[in-house]
């Protein structure tokens, strides 16, 4: 695997307060990342430490194989973080050119940039005439130019309607899809579960969990389950040894998995003992369920300190 | 280099109120200077200002460096705001974002300084040979190509003054605010105690302090030219003074100046370089 970028044992503190902890994560080639955590919990400190905008206090990173500068390194990056920044004053195009003298690139990818994100019928108007889903995506074309080999986004979706949140949503899908490395910064679970195969978790500046999205847990997730007779279901499932914990709620069971099992396997058993059933759902618990399952077991370091 | 100012050159150019002052400056520039050559026949009122040798070759260098330096208010401004903007704006962080370094982002700043004081230079040459042609009572090529210096101290008296201006708008981040810094030192830090030390203790005291501050050494250097006119000097001599003065430009004075232009755009990367955007 390709190594696009590693951040080591990274610390950045604003006076008193530890915005980022020790962070250790590396991102691979061809995978979309996320980076999860709620408000303040340092995700836009790591992104502006990366992309040379603050300052770390201690440990680093490096981009690609840690040959290249850090400015040269971002001209292969595309990057947008928290808010739209180009020139009022000035039209999407121009603006358009600035950043490719800026990134040393050619201007002649400007349309088709305008056009994948919807706005060459708009490329004369001033930046400061858009709407801020506009504004978002002119970022996001602008981010593009070069190329990128990753595309760094920072809460893309904040701020916007759900029409102008479903455009950003497609857009990315779409460079994903053509194999663009993408990190996502949210506080927006579904939004990194939509989009993300990786996810590194962050709280209070530290590193809950980073690896694979569904990895996240060691679940083997869990049965939702109806049938006529509840009582002798329950019965079947608590001396079941494949079963943990159940849960019965409005009539609707809640059975966790320990190990593997397929529903087909489950219901044929149940079968055989003369249960049947009137509901049957295999699920994994949603990013949310674990991320709260995640947080809520780590003891509040911070806190203690 | 070329691509550092090409990309201030858009955004500059691109900008309309950045755009009017430059193109003002200029206008200004040579507006005052053809009007002042006019001859003004108004009745009895008659005068014309060639006559009294503003015009002559080699004095016009001295004379016009002087007087056009007070037009570089104009561009301060513009340059005070072409890096407030890139703050209020954010596009500075997204610039470094993009790829720029934060070296990179010094420099196309202060290559478009070189780029105004140099241009400005040499638009006062042209400006001041053409008057001189038209005007001047001696046309001899050694007299016309003699005390070029004052153009040398013009271009030097400008960088170190939009240095200042660049340093001022990097530490305030507001055009409003660093405008107002900039006058309350000129004000508070070097009018007001220079002539409260003039008047309490000398002059050449007052003299000796200021030449090392940034607006005092500026100042120095292109002395006054008004005491050197023939018809001054005769009008101070009727009254029984006389003027002991050397209007030369001095290289020490030229390089007090560059001094602070380094200091001032080295402190501005260092800030910058320290800053969290």
């Amino acid at each position: 695997m390709e190594t696009i970028l590693s951040v080591n044992n990274l610390t950045k503190k604003f006076g008193y307060l530890t915005a980022v902890k020790d962070l250790t994560f590396s991102i691979e080639k061809g995978n979309v990342y996320g980076i999860l955590g709620p408000n303040g919990s340092g995700k836009s400190t790591t992104l502006g430490v990366v992309l040379n905008v603050v300052n770390a206090t201690h440990g680093g990173f490096t981009w690609f194989d840690g040959t290249t500068s850090t400015h040269d390194a971002l001209k292969k990056v595309g990057a947008i973080i928290e808010r739209p920044n180009f020139y009022p004053y000035m039209s999407a195009e121009q603006n358009l050119k600035l950043v490719c003298k800026i990134k040393e690139v050619g201007p002649e990818k400007i349309r088709e940039k305008l056009e994948l994100v919807g706005l060459w019928e708009r490329k004369d108007s001033k930046f400061r005439t858009y709407s801020l889903g506009m504004k978002q995506r002119l970022a996001i074309a602008s981010a593009l130019l070069n190329d990128p080999e990753i595309l760094i986004l920072d809460e893309p979706t904040n701020g916007l309607d759900p029409q102008g949140i479903h455009q950003i949503r497609q857009i990315i899908k779409k460079i994903a899809s053509q194999g663009t490395t993408i990190l996502l910064a949210s506080h927006l679970l579904d939004e990194v579960e939509k989009v993300c195969s990786h996810v590194v978790i962050l709280r209070k500046g530290e590193k809950l969990y980073s690896g694979r999205v569904d990895g996240m847990l060691a679940s083997y997730g869990f049965f939702e389950l109806k049938a006529d007779n509840n009582e002798a279901l329950l019965n079947f499932l608590e001396k079941h040894s494949g079963f943990g914990q159940i849960k019965q709620e409005n009539g609707l069971i809640t059975a966790f998995l320990k190990e593997e099992m397929d529903a087909k396997a489950l219901n044929s058993q149940l079968f055989e003992k003369g249960l049947v059933l009137s509901h049957l759902v295999k699920r994994r618990e949603s990013l949310e369920e674990q991320f709260l399952s995640l947080t809520k077991n780590q003891p509040n370091q911070t806190a203690k300190a | 280099m070329i691509r550092l100012l090409h990309i201030e050159f858009i955004k500059l150019w691109n900008n309309k109120s950045s755009r009017f002052l430059i193109l003002a400056y200029f206008g200004l520039m040579t507006f005052i200077a053809f009007v002042s050559s006019l001859k003004i026949d108004y009745g009895p009122l008659k005068f014309n200002v060639a006559d009294i040798g503003l015009f002559n070759f080699p004095y016009i260098w001295h004379f016009n460096t002087f007087m056009a330096a007070f037009l570089k208010l104009f561009l301060a401004i513009v340059i005070v705001s072409m890096i407030a903007n890139e703050y209020s704006n954010k596009t500075i962080k997204q610039n470094l974002i993009d790829g720029l370094s934060k070296k990179e982002f010094i420099l196309s700043k202060f290559l478009t300084i070189v780029a105004f004081s140099l241009i400005s230079t040499v638009f006062i040459f042209l400006i001041s040979m053409i008057l001189g042609l038209m005007h001047s009572s001696y046309d001899e090529v050694s007299i016309i190509f003699s005390d070029l210096e004052y153009l040398l101290a013009y271009f030097v008296k400008l960088l170190g003054f939009f240095s200042f201006c660049f340093f001022a708008g990097m530490l305030i981040k507001r055009s409003a605010f660093a405008l107002g810094f900039l006058f309350i030192w000129f004000i508070g830090a070097e009018f007001i105690p220079y002539v409260y030390i003039a008047a309490n203790k000398t002059k050449e005291l007052a003299d000796s302090i200021y030449q090392f501050f940034p607006f005092g050494s500026m100042w120095n250097t292109i002395e006054e030219p008004i005491t050197r006119l023939s018809v001054i000097k005769n009008a101070v001599q009727t009254v029984g003074e006389e003027v002991t003065k050397s209007y030369e430009v001095h290289w020490y004075e030229l390089v007090i100046v560059l001094a602070w232009t380094a200091i001032f755009i080295y402190s501005s990367y260092a800030l910058l370089k320290k800053r969290d955007l």
